[in-house]
């Protein structure tokens, strides 16, 4: 048997598909790691990303903060949090290390969309007596969305990715069957978690491309 | 030591003994690390200018080759590694071939991004000059383009001296397998902390490096480098 095969028989092999290791559990376990390291890194960015934005001022910050989050490996970061006895070994380290991981590239993301927003359509909303809140509000946030659901569905699509690392710290996520598969040189867990893991990403890339769309206003797209 | 106390615990993050005890193993894994960054960068460029080139004269093959590099870009780089496994094992070859294929969306974007913006009115001036095709590429269409390029070399090589770690893996992630034996073998802080801030200063000095690059390539545009 070949490679190829032997991938194909763990992929249809019915065991795989029950139980606690089973990879239902395990496309579950990734999602939940990967949503909620982006909804904490959501929610600490795009707040600051807007206000930023919407004061014009801080720019920097935020880019400079973009690329020194860059230079840091996920990797690194994550074996310093499942090494750091507040957090040890486990899912916890990985969520912490990729809320790091994406927060960097939503807070630069949120900012460059809402400085694209047209300045006359500012000047106007605020020459109408709209107050700050207004004006981002009903002003930036509408004309600004398309490009900020494009950086979320980019970084979100990411996150997924990167959640495979996590296996390495003891966390779940398909990224079990990879790191097994290399340390036991076993191909069907090491290429069949590698096609899984693929499509799972893929697939978030779809559903959230079908988001970004829907929710970018056409005058916008 | 400047960094620890007499009464510090017994496994601390910070150990200026580590880094003196370990400067051979320290410099053979920065070596490592700079060489697969350096080899994946270049076959990144090597492999993404003749596509990039390709998809800027053919339009009808430019959907094809930037769905091609998103695709590589989306799958996890650690999947990539896994799914050379089969042809290269666990190798260098594995790790390298593996980011190539993950930087090459970067760096085509950018070689497209600074190919499209090319003035029009500097095409066909040079066209009137006389200048043929090969001409206007490498004298004109090239280094206009080479701010946007050198842009992309950018992030990608930041990206890829973090993705090299992940190498550790199969064997080969330079820094990246200090961070991992140090983890393995019982939580060596003092390893995984000096192995990070090794890949940060050097994801540093390499963009520095081509930010000084870009100054080179572009002295028309001095103020105007990011």
């Amino acid at each position: 048997m070949n490679d190829v095969e032997i991938m194909w028989q763990w992929l249809t092999d019915p065991a795989q598909w029950s139980g606690p290791n089973g990879i239902p559990v395990r496309v579950a376990e990734h999602l939940a790691i990967s949503c909620t390291a982006f909804a904490i890194a959501a929610a600490i960015a795009l707040p600051i990303g807007l206000v930023l934005g919407h004061r014009g001022k801080g720019g920097l910050l935020a880019v400079n903060v973009g690329n020194i989050g860059r230079a840091v490996p996920t990797f690194a970061l994550l074996i310093i949090f499942a090494s750091w006895d507040a957090v040890g070994v486990g899912t916890t380290a990985a969520i912490l290390a990729l809320v790091f991981f994406a927060l960097p590239p939503l807070l630069t993301n949120t900012y460059t969309a809402m400085r694209g927003v047209d300045a006359d359509a500012r000047d106007a909303a605020v020459g109408m007596g709209l107050s700050g809140g207004q004006v981002l509000r009903r002003v930036e946030v509408p004309l600004a969305v398309g490009l900020m659901a494009a950086g979320i569905r980019t970084s979100f699509t990411q996150v997924v990715a990167t959640a495979t690392l996590a296996a390495i710290v003891g966390g779940g996520g398909l990224g079990r069957y990879v790191v097994d598969g290399f340390a036991l040189q076993d191909p069907g867990p090491l290429l069949g978690g590698a096609v899984l893991v693929s499509l799972l990403t893929l697939a978030a890339e779809a559903v959230l491309a079908v988001g970004q769309r829907a929710v970018t206003p056409r005058a916008v797209s | 030591m400047p960094f620890v106390s007499a009464d510090a615990p017994p496994n601390p993050w910070f150990s200026w003994r580590y880094v003196q005890e370990n400067a051979d193993t320290l410099l053979a894994a920065t070596l490592e690390h700079i060489v697969l960054t350096v080899s994946s960068v270049v076959g990144a460029l090597l492999l993404a200018l003749p596509l990039a080139l390709l998809a800027y004269r053919v339009p009808a093959t430019r959907a094809i080759i930037m769905g091609i590099g998103g695709l590589l870009y989306t799958v996890p780089a650690l999947a990539l590694m896994a799914l050379l496994w089969p042809v290269f094992g666990l190798s260098k070859r594995s790790v390298v071939i593996a980011l190539v294929l993950y930087a090459l969306l970067i760096v085509i974007r950018n070689i497209l991004a600074g190919l499209d913006d090319v003035p029009r009115d500097v095409v066909d001036a040079a066209r009137g000059m006389g200048f043929g095709r090969r001409r206007l590429l490498v004298y004109v269409e090239l280094p206009l383009a080479a701010p946007s390029i050198v842009a992309g070399l950018r992030v990608a090589t930041v990206s890829t001296i973090g993705l090299v770690t992940i190498g550790a893996l199969l064997g080969y992630g330079g820094l990246g397998n200090l961070v991992l034996s140090g983890f393995v073998a019982n939580e060596y802080r003092a390893q995984i902390m000096t192995a990070t801030i090794l890949i940060v200063v050097l994801a540093v000095i390499a963009d520095l490096l081509l930010v000084a690059v870009q100054r080179l390539v572009t002295p028309w545009a001095k103020e105007k480098a990011r």
